[in-house]
């Protein structure tokens, strides 16, 4: 926003965050709805006429009621999921952020290891997971690390990039001011990163679920992973499907929580 | 003694063409107090002449002498006030003004209690808490001016502090600096395309020359403080007015 403000105003601004009137929410969301409530009729439909076998591919309604029975069953496996993608997260945030200042720091550093780090995300994770229940055991801890392994990426490579994006006239100036390294980080390139760490944040959250229920398909007493897995060998795809709606809503819910954090942090955003 | 000396400074950058000579064996004085004004074509060097002062460039030869004293190289001398405002989007008007205080680890609580103070002769009155994103053109260049004061230095350098703004403002903004001008005190020097700026605010003018910057003219601008604007139209304004555009339309051409 760029409009001139003509009265002084006494207290921090802050933009409303834009609320939709519940004309603009149906131009908004009306037809992606439409377009998915007609696709379901369609589904729902062709599995009734060709009289498809539920373990081939369950029907909507059969989903839905598969998911209202197992609810109970499905709260456990979600927590356990949960257990596994908070700390394999928050691992991945800390040791991200804190190897992204290093290598922003130190030039020598960053052209030592930026191309290691590449590499390791070029190496399937599917491979290395069997290794770490192998040297971890069957505990918390190897899941824990595939899913930090797999959101730490995003996290290191838009920290540094935000580091270093800072303005340079402001730069110049808190230069100018005499400030020192410190200082720069403290008062300018820290929070002028803060954008693009959470661009880093977002992509890691999105696939940290599916890195913890990857993580114990492969080895696990419990867990959406290890639901999806017991589901399949028991034919029960409507299962499978249950699970996948699960994994995907935990995703959207982390996602939102993420970005409302954004916005009030990153508060300066899109103001101007 | 001047309290600011730039004695003899070069500076060559490397362009894709090679080599660049941008400033060649420049020297200048500045008065304890006075008003100096340089002007110069767009590209002469003026903002790297003053990023050498800064201490924010090194110069390959020469040096920058604050009462006598050599700073050549060395941060934090003077007050800056960039071309473009800097201003931090993040914190509100007064949290910006007092970035130096911050920054010099001084008392920040009467840095913030100063900056309110200031705020009516600055035009922010009611806007100390306003982040810059809502002012105006003409309210972040007085909001960043107001951070330049605060900076607490004798020595001000003003990169065409009135540069983006539209030609209305910038004249009320001229006027304003010419109020305030008499109770601050402070040692200017201040780059500016605009030769009205110039004879208007300035006690003293050097022309540059296009680069390789050197001093095409030095003139003394005689004309009584405190001034106001309607000075474009006296006889004398019009004839200092002529002899710089006489030596700008000469260096354009070459
Ligand atoms: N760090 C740098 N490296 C290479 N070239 C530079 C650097 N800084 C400035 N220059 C070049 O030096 C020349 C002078 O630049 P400078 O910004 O000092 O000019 P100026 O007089 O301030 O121009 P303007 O009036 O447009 O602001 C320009 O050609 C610019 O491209
Ligand atoms: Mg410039």
């Amino acid at each position: 926003m760029s409009e001139e403000v003509s009265a002084p105003i006494h207290t921090t601004p802050v933009t409303a965050p834009t609320r939709l009137s519940w004309r603009t929410g149906l131009v908004e969301y009306g037809p992606p709805a439409l377009l998915v409530i007609s696709l379901l009729l369609l589904w729902e439909g062709l599995v009734w006429y060709w009289a498809v076998p539920a373990w081939l591919l369950p029907s909507p309604s059969r989903i839905a009621t598969t998911l209202v029975t197992s609810l109970p069953v499905l709260a456990e496996h979600t927590i356990a999921t949960l257990t596994v993608t908070i700390p394999g997260f928050t691992l991945a945030l800390v040791a991200g952020f804190g190897l992204g200042v290093a290598l922003d720091a130190s030039p020598l550093l960053r052209r030592a290891i930026y191309p290691l780090l590449v590499t390791s995300q070029t190496v399937p994770i599917v491979a290395i997971a069997p290794l770490l229940v192998v040297g971890f055991g069957f505990g918390l801890l190897p899941k824990v690390l595939v899913v930090a392994l797999i959101t730490f990426f995003p996290i290191v490579v838009n920290t540094i990039d935000g580091l270093q994006g800072a303005d340079r006239d402001q730069r110049r100036l808190l230069e100018a001011m005499g400030a020192n390294y410190w200082q720069l980080l403290r008062l300018l390139r820290l929070r002028a990163a803060l954008p693009a760490i959470f661009t880093g944040i977002k992509v890691a959250i999105t696939y940290s679920v599916i890195g913890a229920v990857l993580a114990e398909w492969i080895g696990a007493s419990a867990g959406l992973g290890v639901y999806i897995a017991r589901s399949l060998r028991a034919f029960r795809t409507d299962q499978v499907f249950v699970a996948a709606l699960v994994t995907s809503l935990l995703t959207i819910v982390l996602f939102t929580l993420v970005s409302l954090l954004e916005r009030w942090i990153v508060f300066w955003k899109g103001e101007r | 003694m001047p309290t600011l000396e730039l004695h003899s400074i070069s500076k060559t950058f490397t362009s894709p063409a090679g080599p660049m000579l941008v400033l060649d064996r420049l020297s200048m004085q500045v008065a304890a107090g006075e008003f100096v004004a340089v002007i110069g074509p767009s590209g002469s060097g003026k903002t790297t002449l003053f990023n050498i002062i800064a201490g924010l460039e090194r110069p390959d030869a020469g040096a920058v002498r604050i009462d006598g004293v050599d700073v050549t190289g060395r941060r934090g001398q003077v007050a800056y006030m960039p071309q473009r405002d800097a201003l931090l989007p993040w914190l509100s008007v007064i949290e910006n003004a007092v970035l130096a205080t911050v920054v010099h680890g001084g008392d920040v609580a009467a840095a913030r209690r100063e900056a309110h103070a200031l705020l009516a002769d600055f035009g922010l009155q009611g806007w100390g808490d306003a982040r810059p994103a809502l002012l105006s053109g003409g309210m972040r260049q007085r909001a960043a001016f107001l951070r330049t004061v605060l900076w607490h230095r004798p020595i001000m350098l003003l990169d065409e502090p009135f540069g983006a703004l539209d030609a209305l403002t910038r004249a009320q903004l001229q006027q304003w600096l010419l109020a305030l001008w008499d109770r601050l005190d402070r040692t200017v020097l201040l780059v500016t395309h605009d030769i009205d700026e110039a004879i208007i605010l300035a006690d003293r003018i050097y022309v540059l020359t296009p680069r390789p910057a050197r001093i095409a003219l030095e003139l003394r601008v005689a004309l009584p403080r405190p001034r106001s604007y309607t000075l474009v139209t006296d006889p004398a304004f019009a004839r200092l007015k002529r002899q710089l555009q006489q030596v700008l339309m000469n260096d354009e051409r070459g």
